[in-house]
């Protein structure tokens, strides 16, 4: 497959950018890829880090920001910790510290959506130690949902032991409300 | 385990080793991506607090072991001449872009180098785990304990609904790239992979070549990989990951087959001159070497070739990268000069077989 862009050299990359829901795939050379910013450094990684900031870019123009509007008015979002502003953030496309991801969280979403396809949760491994409570809470989740079949398709006995698990787990000890954020 | 260990093979312990469908899945890799809670970020921490994290780490497992991934190296970035970077660079137990953070980065890398650390990379802590052939299912397991074994010590910026918080959205969730270096010569001949990446890439997989100075998949060895790492399970992931796999090796293997059913003679010639290239010349181009060494492995694969190990492509795709040749030389070389080097490295290494 030739490179789209120069039409001469092979194309190397190949990825699906999705911008605004619209699908479009890009097969560019390496070459092509620098010049128009898909890559920037030659050696390493995956071209998407640096289509990042280019996507979260538009975000602020997707959400319709006039120039020169009442928005230029409002204070800038600034992390208390590390001090990345949310337009440096959108400059760079890196977060500064863990603390940026609550100080940014209300325009975050979008983001994750249009990196993740349409994903903004966490789904994955829970820290063993860290985790804790929030273990707990999983594993509580499971049992319930499994308890609401087990008496939907009436096996009752089973049912009942899946009741004791939730009973003793709910006794060993309270069991966290607002997570365990370290 | 000293870095004097690392330098002298191009070819890591754990490649020794044949792992599942090694005819065409060279190796299979994870990495995940982690981070102290309480410190900024490498793009932005004042150096003193990344000096912190990197002695905390010389400290507490500088000739630790962990299972079977003995005796922990530990190597300061700053501490390397250019040619000792790049060639851990070529080696893939380090990236770029640790080299760029030398100031502050480190790496932690196992005697058998299947499992390496990199502290101070882009995030404070990336682990990496190798292994040969194609079993990602068992990468994940065991990255999963080494994870679980640092985490002991280590406070890691985590939160419930956006799961392991890194420097980049990119890698916030899970954290992992899970990837397979994979050899298919006759999806590239027949150049059916040029069908195939566009209906990877639908599924939410990044498809690259890794070897060469940018243009192309020099030795037809492909990285296929995991784009999305929020949402999914990390086993939901390598599941995904796998059955693309799966599926390129059944095409790789029949491409294969049909090739040398309809034109076995032809076939059979471009492998001996291949050979013939690398058993006799005395410059070779990487991009040269990369393609003959790509067609003497399927040579291999096919029993054509007997008396060469099929760890020579891996071997000598690092051996005869530019760092390599440098450091095997002890000095820095021209490209012509790296060229002659190169043809004699390679004819050493096939005499070697014989």
């Amino acid at each position: 497959m030739e490179c789209q862009e120069c039409q001469k050299r092979p194309a190397t990359l190949h990825f699906t950018q999705v911008i605004n829901g619209n699908k479009k795939e890009v097969h560019v050379c390496e070459v092509c890829a620098r010049e128009k910013g898909y890559k920037t450094y030659p050696e390493e990684g995956y071209s998407l880090h640096d289509l990042l900031s280019g996507l979260i870019n538009f975000e602020s123009q997707a959400m319709g920001n006039p120039q020169g509007g009442p928005f230029q008015q409002v204070k800038e979002l600034q992390c208390p910790k590390c001090e990345m502003t949310f337009s440096e953030f959108k400059r760079v496309g890196k977060f500064g510290c863990a603390v940026c991801y609550d100080t940014f969280s209300e325009r975050l979403d979008p983001i994750f959506r249009r990196v993740h396809s349409g994903n903004t949760k966490h789904h994955g491994k829970i820290p063993k130690r860290q985790g804790g409570n929030l273990h707990k809470r999983r594993q509580l989740e499971n049992y319930k949902m499994e308890l609401k079949t087990l008496i939907e398709s009436e096996e009752f006995e089973k049912a009942a032991e899946i009741r004791d698990k939730i009973k003793a787990l709910e006794n060993e000890q309270d069991i966290g409300k607002e997570g365990d954020r370290p | 385990m000293t870095l004097q260990n690392f330098m002298n093979e191009a070819i890591s312990p754990w490649m020794q080793e044949e792992g599942p469908d090694s005819d065409i899945v060279l190796s299979s890799r994870i990495r995940l991506a982690r981070n102290f809670a309480n410190v900024p970020y490498p793009i932005l921490a004042d150096a003193d607090k990344l000096e912190e994290i990197r002695d905390f780490f010389k400290t507490n497992y500088e000739n630790q072991s962990f299972q079977n991934y003995e005796d922990f190296a530990f190597i300061a970035i700053k501490d390397l001449s250019s040619i000792e970077k790049r060639v851990l660079v070529e080696k893939h137990l380090i990236s770029p872009h640790l080299v760029k953070n030398a100031e502050t980065s480190a790496v932690l890398i196992s005697e058998n180098e299947q499992v390496s650390v990199m502290i101070n990379e882009e995030d404070h802590i990336r682990i990496q785990l190798y292994f040969p052939g194609f079993q990602l299912a068992e990468g994940l397991e065991k990255v999963f304990e080494f994870d679980d074994w640092l985490e002991e010590k280590i406070n890691y910026a985590f939160d419930e609904s956006r799961g392991y918080l890194t420097s980049c959205p990119t890698n916030v969730g899970t954290g992992m790239r899970a990837s397979v270096m994979m050899h298919l010569p006759a999806l590239a001949m027949t150049k059916q992979i040029n069908r195939m990446i566009p209906a990877i890439n639908q599924l939410g997989l990044v498809v690259r070549g890794i070897y060469g100075e940018g243009s192309e998949a020099q030795g037809n060895i492909f990285q296929i990989s995991n784009q999305i790492t929020l949402g999914k399970s990390e086993h939901d992931i390598v599941d995904d990951l796998e059955s693309v796999v799966r599926q390129l090796i059944t095409h790789e293997r029949n491409a294969r087959s049909r090739i040398q059913e309809q034109s076995g003679t032809k076939l059979e010639d471009r492998i001996y001159r291949s050979y013939g290239v690398l058993e006799n010349a005395r410059i070779i181009e990487s991009k040269e070497a990369a393609q003959c060494l790509s067609n003497v492995r399927l040579g291999i694969d096919l029993g054509l070739i007997k008396k060469v190990s099929r760890n020579i492509l891996n071997e000598l795709m690092i051996l005869t990268q530019p760092g390599f040749l440098q450091h095997y030389q002890k000095q820095s070389l021209t490209a012509n000069q790296r060229d002659i080097l190169r043809a004699t490295l390679i004819r050493e290494r096939l005499q070697l077989e014989n």
